[in-house]
């Protein structure tokens, strides 16, 4: 979320609060490298059940034995998994030691999002900046009581993972990996074994949350960090509309960051989840840009059960990302809105899997790629129908932008139907940024930079319009920031 | 009042303009005709500023600023608006939301006040009833899915709510039925007024029979040849634009 006007305040209460507030995210750290031990070290910290540390340590197992992917359209150099922190590393003594040392590229879009001194300096990372979670900043402790007395009023349970492993962990263990098993992927396994926290969200049966749940709320959701957990459960008829994320480019010593997000929705339950990610992209030429490799999937278990990703994703160096959905209910439906836009040197291989196994089974995908300056975008899609899933529905739209002569934008899409009953739709077109148009509309009186992120924001309407309101508006500012300087 | 002094300018390697000098005082209609291709809409992109369409001679002066050294944004801020001959269309754009970006833009430009959502809205509804147009034509992406004649409609409509001071219209009479003709002629003449001018670019007189000119001027061969009333359009329906081409002088 970006900046509210309170936050000085907000950040200068939470400071006085030592005691009660920033205490417990003491620094107590793990050192590089992954092995066994850190693997218990993590689940001790935690003070997890045994169940959780053996399913950790099967994790890790299984990734020793795994290959990093190499299919996605993305170029980095190798990672060495045994040089980085996998627990609370600790205070970076190489970070920036005032907003001096930021990348003023960086700062400058912090000044156009209004973001306020004290908390750009906890976003870009710099010493001695309070070390609380960006979303902690924002809280304030009446914030927090309310919309908890709230949720507990109609039994939804909203916590960190590692907080429900303790309170619910008949729950967490019925769940945890149930959709993305520990060996789906490289960077699921590693997760499943280092996850650090994440959010925990739970909706009984029949209801429908009285809030959007957002990541923005979470209590002390700092160390969530690089290996993000998250599990959304929604029982029988429920419905929850989830945000995850934040429009102001955050800066992170982590330079891989590999979350797994497991939804499960059962009978005629319904599930929104949107993200807006602006991690730190890097300088001009991609350095010290995060890599951000993230599996989401939803399991739509229940009849009738529905599941809508929408996802921003303007930020980071590099993105691997495939919000899925496993339609495993009679007449579950997958839904999946993207806007992926990438400037610099950025790269982005991102789409999603909709796999029909349920009879009358529907999904609807559209993707809206906007490339620029030396970028690179695919968009990657999977529909697959079982043979047993009669009267399969999908239709898909891929739209992309290509801003300049540089930049590359591609789509692959994969459709597997074993059923013939099976209607598939897929429409996609790309298009260079038209200079008669941006002519138009600068005879109009809009800069070249206001008539570039105009028409762009014209182009990914379709997407933005399924993001909640607030969350709308300022995607649609980030669409601007993120393209200034791409064209000229 | 706009002073044009032997403008050239050449499109790719081909010479269109070779030397145009052309005034147009405050508060005056001044009509250009001229059969195709003579440079006529070059001539509507060389003074808004379109790229490819650069001065490579001469100058052009608005109300005393030089526009040649204006990108078309600040050239739009002093004044100027294009009609399109062929107006563009803006996906996922509602019209409301462009004229209000376009008008801001064009405020902040000037240092004034931006208008408020609400204050728009009443400007926008009462000029889109005097244009008897439908107000929820603009809720909907800018000139998408359009006929010729609501395309050129949307353009009149535009420059009522942006106010230019200069305002160049680009063949606005193609495409247009009779009724929409009317409709888009009143539109303008309720525009004209002792601080603006007008410059009517048009292949017809047809037009000129709704928007009375002060001036009419013959553009052939990139360069204006002749000059004079009104009598000097029916002049050229009479009797072709012939008598100025090269061949025939």
């Amino acid at each position: 979320m970006a900046a509210v006007q309170e936050t000085i305040d907000a950040v200068a209460a939470l400071e006085k609060y030592e005691h009660g507030f920033t205490s417990d995210i003491e620094q107590e750290f793990a050192p590089k490298g992954l092995n066994a031990d850190i693997v218990r070290f993590i689940s001790e910290k935690k003070c997890e059940p045994e169940w959780m540390l053996e399913w950790r340590l099967a994790a890790f197992e299984r990734w020793q034995a795994m290959e990093e992917p190499t299919w996605a359209s993305v170029k980095y150099e190798p990672i060495d998994y045994q040089d980085l922190y996998y627990y609370a590393a600790p205070k970076e003594k190489d970070g920036p030691k005032s907003l001096d040392e930021v990348d003023p590229e960086l700062l400058a879009v912090y000044a156009k999002l209004g973001i306020p001194l004290k908390e750009q300096e906890v976003l870009a990372g710099v010493q001695g900046a309070p070390r609380v979670a960006v979303d902690a900043v924002f809280d304030s402790v009446s914030v927090v009581t309310t919309f908890k007395a709230e949720l507990a009023k109609v039994g939804v349970i909203f916590m960190p993972i590692s907080e429900a492993l303790r309170e619910h962990p008949e729950l967490v263990r019925q769940y945890l990996g149930s959709v993305v098993p520990v060996s789906d992927n490289y960077f699921s396994a590693l997760n499943s074994a280092v996850f650090s926290d994440g959010s925990f969200v739970y909706i009984p049966p029949g209801v429908r949350c009285p809030m959007e749940l957002s990541t923005y709320f979470r209590i002390n959701a700092s160390q969530t960090g690089q290996f993000e957990r998250t599990l959304i459960i929604a029982d029988k008829g429920s419905y929850v509309s989830y945000l995850e994320g934040c429009t102001a480019p955050m800066r992170d010593e982590n330079q891989l960051h590999a979350a797994v997000v497991e939804i499960i929705a059962l009978d005629d339950a319904e599930v929104k989840y949107s993200t807006v990610q602006n991690w730190y992209p890097g300088d001009a030429e991609g350095k010290g840009g995060i890599y951000n490799f993230v599996t989401k999937r939803a399991d739509c278990r229940g009849d009738r059960s529905k599941v809508s990703w929408t996802q921003v994703e303007t930020g980071s160096a590099i993105t691997w990302k495939y919000p899925s959905c496993l339609l495993k209910g009679e007449e579950s439906s997958g839904e999946f809105y993207s806007i992926a836009i990438t400037n610099g040197r950025q790269q982005a291989d991102t789409g999603t899997k909709m796999v029909h196994l349920g009879k009358n089974s529907r999904s609807r995908i559209i993707a809206k790629a906007v490339s620029a300056g030396r970028s690179d975008s695919t968009y990657r899609g999977l529909v697959s129908v079982h043979p047993k899933a009669t009267g399969v529905r999908n239709f898909t739209q891929c739209d992309s932008l290509l801003i300049g002569k540089e930049c590359g934008s591609h789509t692959v899409p994969y459709i597997e139907a074993r059923n013939g009953s099976a209607q598939l739709e897929h429409e996609a077109t790309t298009t260079r940024l038209s200079e008669d148009q941006l002519f138009y509309a600068q005879q109009r009186g809009l800069s070249e930079e206001e008539a570039v992120a105009l028409l762009v924001n014209g182009f990914v309407r379709d997407v933005l319009q399924e993001l909640p309101m607030e969350f709308a508006v300022e995607a649609q500012k980030l669409v601007a920031i993120s393209l200034e300087g791409s064209v000229g | 009042m706009l002073k044009i002094n032997n403008l050239r300018v050449s499109v790719g390697d081909k010479p269109i303009l070779k030397g145009l000098t052309l005034d147009v005082p405050a508060g005056e209609v001044h009509a250009v005709m001229g059969p195709n291709g003579a440079g006529k809409s070059t001539l509507g992109y060389a003074l808004s500023g379109r790229p490819g369409y650069e001065a490579s001679e001469g100058s052009v002066s608005w109300n005393g600023d030089d526009l040649l050294a204006l990108d078309p944004a600040e050239r739009a801020a002093k004044g100027v608006f294009l009609s399109f001959q062929y107006p563009l269309e803006i996906p996922g754009v509602p019209a409301m939301t462009f004229i209000r970006t376009a008008l801001n833009a064009q405020k902040r430009a000037r240092g004034e006040d931006e208008v408020s959502a609400p204050a728009f809205l009443k400007l926008v509804k009462a000029a889109s009833q005097s244009l008897k147009m439908d107000f929820d034509m603009l809720k909907r992406p800018l000139n998408v899915g359009f006929s010729g004649g609501e395309k050129k409609r949307m353009e009149i409509l535009q420059m009522a709510l942006l106010e230019p001071s200069l305002l160049i219209l680009d063949e606005t009479d193609s495409g247009l039925d009779i009724d929409a003709l009317r409709i888009v002629a009143d539109g303008v003449n309720a525009m004209r007024s002792p601080e603006r001018s007008m410059l009517v670019i048009t292949h017809y007189q047809r037009l000129l029979d709704y928007i009375k000119p002060d001036r009419v001027h013959v553009l052939v061969g990139g360069r204006i040849v002749a000059s004079g009333g009104p009598e000097l359009a029916h002049q050229l329906e009479a009797e072709g634009y012939d008598q100025f081409l090269p061949e025939a002088a």
